[in-house]
């Protein structure tokens, strides 16, 4: 195990019946690290970070999490780690303010009438603070589950889709808030459908059937993929995409405001699949995005239904 | 995490006040529930039925016998017409056309004259013993109704009454008096609305999806569970002073022995239910599995605990069935403190096996407790 290394899992296993849900997995994450976690649904993103926190016990494989056995230590592993569920977990008949105030009562936080009203202020709830969690809207609802996993000043931040459903200017404040823990030595391990976060995180992990397939900074995920990818600008670029959907060698096709997007494995297919379109159009090749390599990772066809 | 610590059993302490609090069908269930089912159950012994059919089994007409049979009807409770035989006063009670039967001994007069206190018999049916108890209590008021009529040496004075009832129960024996049956609702009404309220408690946070939360946070399962019951101990007793307060003030229910000591037996029997509850809460899956498993119980403890049929008549393996619930305990303990007074010695016997049943439960419970979501 390596000193700065915050997470250092190995080969972990899980199954669900006959169904392996993880599947040798081993991940390291390094302190103050952002490190996102991708995958299709059902990939196994849940029940890897609940086996980081203990929740769920691995049926092989091992590691440390902040330095703790993940299995041995779970108790002690939870006391420096904030989890925020995938599925809204507070209690809905307590205000805003109660849920944190008994968060903060269960980590024994010293000073918890301050801790909660700072944590309130910081995360601007200030105005729902007396509602009742149940009748918050669902952003709302995120950001008081951010607030209340934060709260007892965590080492290791485990966020399952933190900010699904949440607008984008909340989104956008809510990354810029990890970003802020993260300089002051938070470790994040956050898993996302959005591809502007994942281009926001240090590094992605990327999931398919409960095993890791890619990882790395955007750059080089992107990069790394051996994608190619065109685009063209021009009139009637939706009749032009679907058109080109049908052809051979090309993974996807889609419009993207006044461009229109094509990438797959294969140049000379692409070449062709351009070349016998009716012209009109004006394209050039583009570095491929994440976007293009997680649709082109998600259609792999050994990709199993979930 | 090191043990038990007190901070964090209140701050899950706190939570459940205020979910308690704030549950509407809970509040309905903790005050509604006991006051309903005290009345339901209750109904009958509060209706106090007059008028009840008597037949008259005869032979002499007598004077005495007359002034007898005037005093009963004045008593406002019997009905009552004469019968040819026996056999018809067989069939009457066994129909239910019946409720007493009322047998005055060949020479009546004579033996009363003679000093013998002879008896007149009651056959009655005593299957609902609430329709027929006041009835019976006021027969030992009639024992003087021969007063102006006796010379004044054969009056009847406290020690000697010139003739006796003897109330022959038939059907259910122990349960004639309506105030056996009072403490018994006490115990039952108390099960049921403490047994299903834990009984939901944790598989509400695991349907919720609150367990992943609760679970991903420092706290220990004692410390949980013992704050899912407090509260409930506290809901407890005010279910108590409603119910005993109901049952004096409505039933008449006597008070003989320490309030002190029946407040502890009974937080002792709350604490047993709860336990229970928590313990089906956390072996259960669902809410419908807890709930069925709590209603599994509550019918052997209805008819084992000696609530319905008399105790002692049941064959010795429902005895012993019945020794494992606590509820047959308290029903003994409530039974003989307001009843007969007794003091502390008198319920030790079935204090302990209230004691031994919630401490086995809540291991049972911290065994089962699942700390992880598998
Ligand atoms: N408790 C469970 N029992 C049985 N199967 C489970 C259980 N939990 C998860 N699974 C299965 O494990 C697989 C992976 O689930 P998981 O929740 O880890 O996926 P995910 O990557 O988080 O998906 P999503 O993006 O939809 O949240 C799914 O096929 C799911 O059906
Ligand atoms: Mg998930």
């Amino acid at each position: 195990m390596t000193a700065d290394l915050v997470i250092d899992v190995r080969d972990l296993h899980k199954s669900y019946g006959t169904r392996k849900v993880v599947d040798g997995l081993t991940l390291a994450v390094k302190a103050g690290e952002i490190c996102g976690f991708l995958g299709a649904n059902g990939s196994g993103k849940t029940t890897t970070i609940r086996m980081l926190c203990g929740l769920v016990r691995p049926n092989g494989g091992g590691g440390t999490c902040l330095g703790l056995d993940i299995i041995r230590d779970a108790p002690r592993i939870r006391l420096q780690v904030g989890y925020m569920t995938q599925r809204f977990s507070f209690y809905e008949d307590l205000t805003v303010t109660e849920n944190l105030d008994f968060v903060a009562a269960v980590y024994e936080l010293d000073n918890r009438r301050e801790a909660v009203k700072a944590i309130i202020d910081r995360m601007g709830l200030a105005d729902r603070a007396g509602q009742l969690a149940g009748e918050l809207s669902g952003g709302w609802k995120q950001r008081l589950a951010l607030a209340a996993c934060v709260l007892h000043k965590p080492k290791l931040l485990l966020l399952d889709e933190p900010t699904a459903g949440v607008d984008a200017k909340a989104r956008r404040e809510f990354w810029d808030l990890i970003h802020d823990m993260a300089a002051d030595g938070l470790t994040v391990l956050v898993s996302t459908h959005y591809m502007d976060e994942a281009a926001r995180c240090g590094r992605i992990v990327y999931l398919s059937d409960g095993k890791l397939v890619v990882q790395g900074t955007p750059d080089e995920v992107a990069k790394g993929s051996g994608l190619i990818t065109f685009e063209a600008t021009g009139p009637n670029l939706d009749v032009a995409a679907r058109t080109l959907r049908k052809m051979p060698g090309v993974e996807s096709a889609a419009v993207f405001g006044s461009a229109l997007h094509i990438a797959g494995m294969d140049r000379a297919a692409l070449e062709r699949a351009i070349q016998s379109l009716d012209g009109g159009l004006a394209w050039h090749e583009v570095p491929p995005q994440l976007e293009d390599v997680f649709i082109h990772l998600l259609s792999q066809p050994d990709r199993p239904h979930a | 995490m090191n043990g038990f610590s007190f901070r964090r059993f209140l701050a899950v302490l706190r939570k459940e006040w205020i979910q308690v609090r704030r549950d509407p069908f809970t509040l309905r269930m903790i005050i509604a529930l006991p006051v309903m089912q005290l009345f339901l159950f209750g109904y009958a012994i509060n209706a106090d039925p007059k008028h009840l059919p008597t037949g008259l089994l005869a032979v002499d007409h007598s004077k005495y016998e007359r002034t007898v049979i005037a005093a009963l009807k004045n008593t406002g409770y019997y009905d009552i017409r004469p019968l040819d035989s026996e056999a018809e006063a067989e069939r009457g009670l066994a129909d239910g056309e019946l409720l007493f039967v009322v047998n005055i001994p060949p020479n009546f007069d004579r033996s009363v004259d003679r000093g013998e206190q002879p008896a007149i018999l009651m056959d009655a049916d005593a299957t609902d013993p609430s329709a027929i108890g006041n009835a019976a209590a006021a027969l030992a008021a009639l024992t003087s109704a021969l007063d102006r009529d006796l010379p004044p040496a054969a009056r009847s004075a406290p020690a000697r009454a010139p003739f006796q009832f003897e109330v022959h129960a038939r059907y259910n024996p122990e349960q004639l008096t309506v105030l056996n049956i009072v403490p018994g609702l006490i115990c039952i009404v108390l099960t049921i609305s403490t047994l299903f309220v834990t009984t939901l408690s944790i598989t509400r946070e695991t349907e919720r999806g609150t367990m992943e939360n609760l679970l991903a946070m420092p706290v220990r399962p004692i410390e949980v569970m013992l704050a899912k019951v407090v509260p409930y101990i506290v809901i407890g007793y005010a279910q108590v002073i409603l119910i005993v307060a109901i049952a004096v003030a409505v039933f008449g229910l006597p008070v003989r022995g320490s309030v002190a000591l029946l407040t502890l037996a009974l937080g002792l029997f709350i604490a047993s239910n709860l336990a229970l509850g928590i313990t089906f809460s956390t072996v259960a899956r669902n809410q419908m599995q807890a709930i069925q498993m709590a209603q599994f119980t509550l019918l052997p403890s209805f008819l084992l605990s000696g609530f319905m049929f008399p105790f002692k008549g049941m064959p010795a393996w429902a005895q012993w069935a019945g020794e494992l619930f606590p509820v047959t305990h308290a029903l003994r303990i409530v039974r003989g403190i307001l009843l007969k007074g007794n003091g502390f010695a008198e319920i030790a016997p079935d204090l302990w096996p209230i004691a031994v049943f919630t401490l086995a439960v809540t291991l049972v419970a911290t065994w089962s407790y699942r700390v992880t979501l598998d």
